[in-house]
Formats: C-alpha cells, structure tokens, sequence
C-alpha cells in the first residue's frame, strides 16, 4: 500500500505579542514536530483535545495557514513549495469538511450552486453538464434532485452536512480531511453520516484524516489513530492497539474519561466504583 | 453486557434521597409567540425532582429540554407556559410576580449554564461577581471575603486569594465553569437547574467538573436538574432520567434501568446510535432514519413515528398514551415494553443504513 500522504516534522510556532521591546520574543508551539502518512483508502484517525493542535495540523495540509518549517508531500509531490497553478490542481484532490455545516456552505447561494461552484472554479463541467453532475453527487449522499434550488437553511444539521460532502466529493478528490464534520450533529443524525463517509471511502477509494475530539468516533472510523497533546504526537499507531494497550499517559487519560461515561463496557462499574473513592 | 448497571455509582445517593418532592412539573406547555403565530415548543410535561436527587432531562436539539429548564427559571423571553403547574417546596410558580422570580432565582434555585463565558462579567473581577452573588444570598457583608475565598477553595479554583482580583478571561475554559459553580452555590440553593454544564468542555476537564459537581452535591444535600444531549454524563450523574423528543416527553424511569433496557423505541435507538468502546468497526453503525423534525413541523400522532422502525398505522394518526409500569418508569408508545423488546430484539438491531 502506498502513501498518499506524508507529513514531516511539521512545525508551525506562532509569535507572541510582546509588551516591550526587552522582552524575549516567545513562540507558541501550536504544531510541533509532527509526523505522519495516510495510505491510499485508509482513515488516519486524529484525536486530541481543544489547544491540541489536530485542526492546525489540518490546515498545514491544506496549507490554509503557512507551516513554519517541515515538509508535506501529496501522492510524491511538495505541496508545501508547490505553485500557485498547481496547488490550485493539488486542491482538487485533497478537499476538506468543516465541523459547523451551516456556517461552512453560503446561505445565499442555493445548494446547487453551491455543490456545482467547484466544478465551474476549476472548469471540470459547464452549462447543463454542471446541473446533472450536481444532482448525481447530491444523490451520492442521500439527497434528492429536488433539493438543488433550495438554500442551505432550509435543511437541518445533517443534511447540511450531507451537501457539505457532495461539494467536498465534486471535484474527486483522493483525500478528504473531515475537521470534526460530526461533531455539531444530533446524535440520532451522526451515525447516519459516519455510515456515509464510509460508504464513500469503499465505492471511490478515498482516504481520509479523520480528526475529532471524540474518542469513540474516531475509533469507529479509523484504521490508524494519532492522538496529539499540547501541538505535539504523544502516541500514534494501528486504532486497536491505541485503544486497546494505550502506552502514553495521555492517552490513557483520555480513554479513562471516555470509558466512565460509557455505561455499556464491563469496565464502567469498576472505573466508576474508583472515581467515587 | 447490556445487563450491567451504574447502579453502584448512584446506589448510596438515592438510599440518602428524601422521598419528598421539591420541584413538580405537571402537564406543562410552553408557547412561543412568532411572525407566523404561536408555536407550542413543548407540551405534556410532568416531572419530579426529589430532595437531593439528580433527574436529568435528555434529548436531541429541538426536544425542548432547554424550553424546559427556562420556563423553570422564568426565563422563556418570547414565549410563555399556556399550560400546567411548576411547584416548587409545595409553592406554585406559574403566574408568580416577576419580582417573587427574582427572589426565588439565585437563592433557592441556582443556575449553571453551557457557556461559562457569557455565564460571566467580562468587566468585573472574580471577586466582585462572587460577592454580588453573596450579598444577594444575604451574606453579611463583613463575611463575603472569606465565604468567596471558601467557595473557590471548594471548587477547586486554586489560590483563591489572589484569584479573587482576576478577570474571567484569565481563566481557562474549565476554571471558569468552577468559577460559575460558585457562584450558583454561593447562596446555598435548594435546586440547581444545570444546562449543558459540561458540553463546551474538553473531555478531561469534562469529568472533572462532573466529579465536582458529584461531591458538592453530596455534601450539600442540593436537588440538580440536568439537561443534556449526552448518554454519557446521564449515566455518570443522574438518579432518573427523563428522555425528550420533539417538545414531548417520551421515557422517564430510574437512570441504570433505561439505560440498560430502555423501554421506548427512540430511547433504544439513541442509546445504539451512539458509538462506545464496544461499537463492532466493521459493521455500519445503527442508525435512526430521517431527521430530527423541526419545532415548526406539526407532527400528528405519535412525534416519533415518521421514524420508528416499530411504526403501525395508528401511530400516525392517534396520540400514544403514556404507559406506567409498577416500578414507576412510563414509556410514551402504543406497544408495551415487552412487545417493542420482542419486535426489535436487541439494541443494535435497529434498521442499520445510512436514512
């Protein structure tokens, strides 16, 4: 299986406003040193809390944020240092789902321009061909061909995301970076999409960076898991053995919170019973 | 599996519960004035909150379970209770005079909300904003310094003296929601009305302020409701659980029996929704069809069955009643526990999908 995508030691520090000019200039370390490779069809999972550095690393990617230093490298070419014509072809291939559906898809434009933008921007499909594409893709994710004249307010979480996914798919991408894309969602609605992602990594082979700050999600979705501390990578490898024999602390931490909510594994009563002493 | 409880976590609260209602919601409608006429967010609702007990309200967005708490609190802005009775210590509170509310609030019923940012002055020092909360309370003013230096040592806010003259904005996000649960115990409240206490933070600062607010209940004898979207804090906190959908209620029962067998098929469904430790990665999640329908969709019958895997014909049309079994749970269905049970055996085996 080949690599898709590299990351290597990226490091992005911002600045910190200093008072005086005496002052020593301090960074913060937002993403430090941070390593990794998503394979062709496979979800690296990234896990970590708020201040983490998970959505940072996401952006570095997709370079929506400069990286300070580090390398990352899409299907063997550096995205880091490519042009602006070819990152402009780069970025049809790695596309990106945002946590808040509503607030990422324009309220003004109705849903089928909004699906069909990507391909006009990058010259995929034009006239009536924009149309029927727009409504293969909004059929890819469950919605229907009378949706493509309505607005993005008329529908709820779920469906609104649903049309976030069709625009992220318009332009076949081979990489989605889903940032947090379940979080905001009812729970009875989040399941649902889970079942779509995966279902459309199967029928066109895409890989995924699967980041959010919920365990259990990240653990259904993904092959790998990553998870990352304070900008950093405390522990990283295959998703059942992150799970199933954390090494670092930190992890164990996390999975401890996680396990004394879930009234189903056999360890509740146990983590429960210790909390309370 | 399925068969164990948290019974163990909330078995020595509830022997120490006191078998007397404090706060009794009865048949309790809210109504909302808008452009396009009155909405009715929630009707039906009875619930009880004992002595010293925790009964969490859960439920999807546009359940009501907020709509709820507000009109509680008084607190509903556009819209207002068309229906039923709130008694709290055996005093009826609808139609009770604004300035009596403002009495009851801060003093008898203390509030956490979501957000401890907006929840908090950003012009006024910690220090400032505990005193007005004390004095309120009717702390004698010569005693207000050290009962706030003691209620953020109770919380967990460490070196409060100093403390006292920081701003909230130098507070990280769980200090802050310590510092709002100070401020709602600073008058030693009957009940706490806790919304979404725990939902904007992060998942370790998360079980740390439940543990805090556990044993604060604990030692305090405070009644809590608590409303939530999440299954997981349900089971860490709550005696009884109330579950909402669509502005009704639909399940109410002791938290470890709903839990482990809930008896109404939206409860079943939400709790195999939701992925654990246990989820199978291989199979597709089991889902709930459709949406979550909007507070302005009028939905005849049952709210629930444009949904329900188990829905008959006269779901659609007649109103389910509420079932009562002897040991108290109710279920909002026209099939009995049993008969949803042997209709869709097994939590996860709830019609899988994607819709």
């Amino acid at each position: 299986m080949s690599a898709l995508l590299v990351a290597d030691h990226l490091v992005k520090h911002y600045p910190l406003r200093r008072r005086s000019l005496r002052e020593p200039r301090r960074t913060v370390h937002a993403v430090n040193d941070v390593s990794f490779s998503v394979d062709r069809g496979r979800t690296l999972g990234i896990v970590g809390e708020s201040g983490s550095g998970k959505s940072t690393t996401a952006r570095l990617i997709l370079r929506m944020v400069d990286a300070t230093s580090g390398s990352v490298r899409f299907d063997g070419q550096d995205v880091l240092s490519a042009g602006r014509s070819e990152m402009k072809a780069l970025r049809q291939r790695m596309q990106m789902i945002f946590q808040d559906p509503r607030g990422s898809l324009n309220p003004r434009m109705r849903v089928g321009d909004v699906v069909g933008e990507p391909l006009v921007v990058h010259r995929r499909a034009s006239g009536v061909a924009v149309r029927s594409r727009v409504i293969e893709l909004l059929e890819m994710v469950g919605m229907s061909a009378g949706d493509v004249d309505k607005f993005a307010h008329q529908f709820s979480g779920g469906q609104a995301q649903r049309i976030a996914i069709a625009r992220a798919l318009a332009t076949d991408p081979e990489l989605v970076i889903c940032d947090e894309a379940v979080s905001a969602l009812d729970v009875s609605v989040q399941a649902q999409i889970l079942n779509l992602l995966r279902r459309l990594q199967t029928e066109f082979g895409l890989s995924y960076l699967f980041i959010s700050h919920d365990l259990n999600v990240v653990r259904y979705m993904s092959d790998d898991t990553m998870v990352m501390y304070l900008g950093e990578v405390v522990e990283t490898g295959p998703t059942e053995q992150v799970f199933g024999a954390p090494t670092h602390p930190y992890t164990q931490a996390l999975l401890a919170s996680a396990a004394r909510g879930d009234w189903r594994s056999a360890r509740t009563a146990d983590l429960a019973g210790v909390a309370e002493s | 599996m399925r068969a164990r409880t948290v019974s163990r976590s909330h078995g020595e609260e509830s022997v120490e519960a006191e078998e007397r209602p404090l706060l009794e919601v009865a048949g309790l409608e809210v109504v909302f004035r808008t452009l396009a006429g009155d909405l009715t967010v929630v009707q039906e609702i009875d619930l009880v909150v004992l002595e010293a007990e925790t009964v969490a309200v859960v439920g999807e967005s546009g359940s009501g379970k907020s709509v709820t708490a507000l009109a509680i609190m008084n607190l509903l802005g556009n819209g207002r209770i068309s229906e039923g009775s709130i008694r709290f210590g055996g005093r009826e509170l609808v139609g009770l005079k604004p300035s009596a509310y403002r009495r009851l609030r801060g003093r008898d019923i203390g509030m956490i909300f979501q957000d401890p940012l907006s929840a908090l002055d950003p012009l006024f020092t910690i220090g400032r904003q505990l005193r007005e909360a004390l004095v309120w309370g009717g702390t004698p003013r010569e005693q207000v310094r050290a009962r706030s230096i003691e209620l953020l040592q109770q919380v967990g806010i460490a070196d409060p003296e100093r403390r006292l003259r920081a701003y909230p904005h130098e507070l990280s996000g769980g200090q802050r929601q310590r510092l709002v649960i100070a401020i709602a115990l600073a008058c030693n409240p009957r009940l706490i009305v806790a919304d979404e206490p725990t939902t904007a933070l992060d998942a370790t600062v998360e079980a740390q302020i439940l543990d805090l607010i556990r044993s604060l209940k604990k030692r305090s004898g405070t009644a809590m409701l608590l409303i939530t979207h999440d299954m997981s804090v349900v089971a860490q906190m709550a005696d009884r659980v109330v579950v909402m959908y669509a502005g009704m209620l639909v399940e109410s029962g002791p938290t470890a029996e709903v839990l482990a067998e809930p008896h109404h098929p939206y409860t079943r469904a939400l709790i195999a929704a939701v992925p654990s430790v246990s989820t199978d990665r291989n199979q597709p999640m089991p889902t709930i069809e459709g949406n979550v329908p909007s507070v302005r969709a009028q939905v005849s019958g049952c709210r629930f069955h444009p949904r329900c895997p188990l829905a008959m014909e006269r779901c659609a049309s007649e109103a389910p009643p509420v079932r009562v079994t002897p040991d108290g749970r109710t279920s909002r269905c026209w099939l009995s526990s049993d008969e949803v049970a042997a209709r869709e055996p097994g939590l996860v085996a709830v019609a899988g999908g994607e819709r």
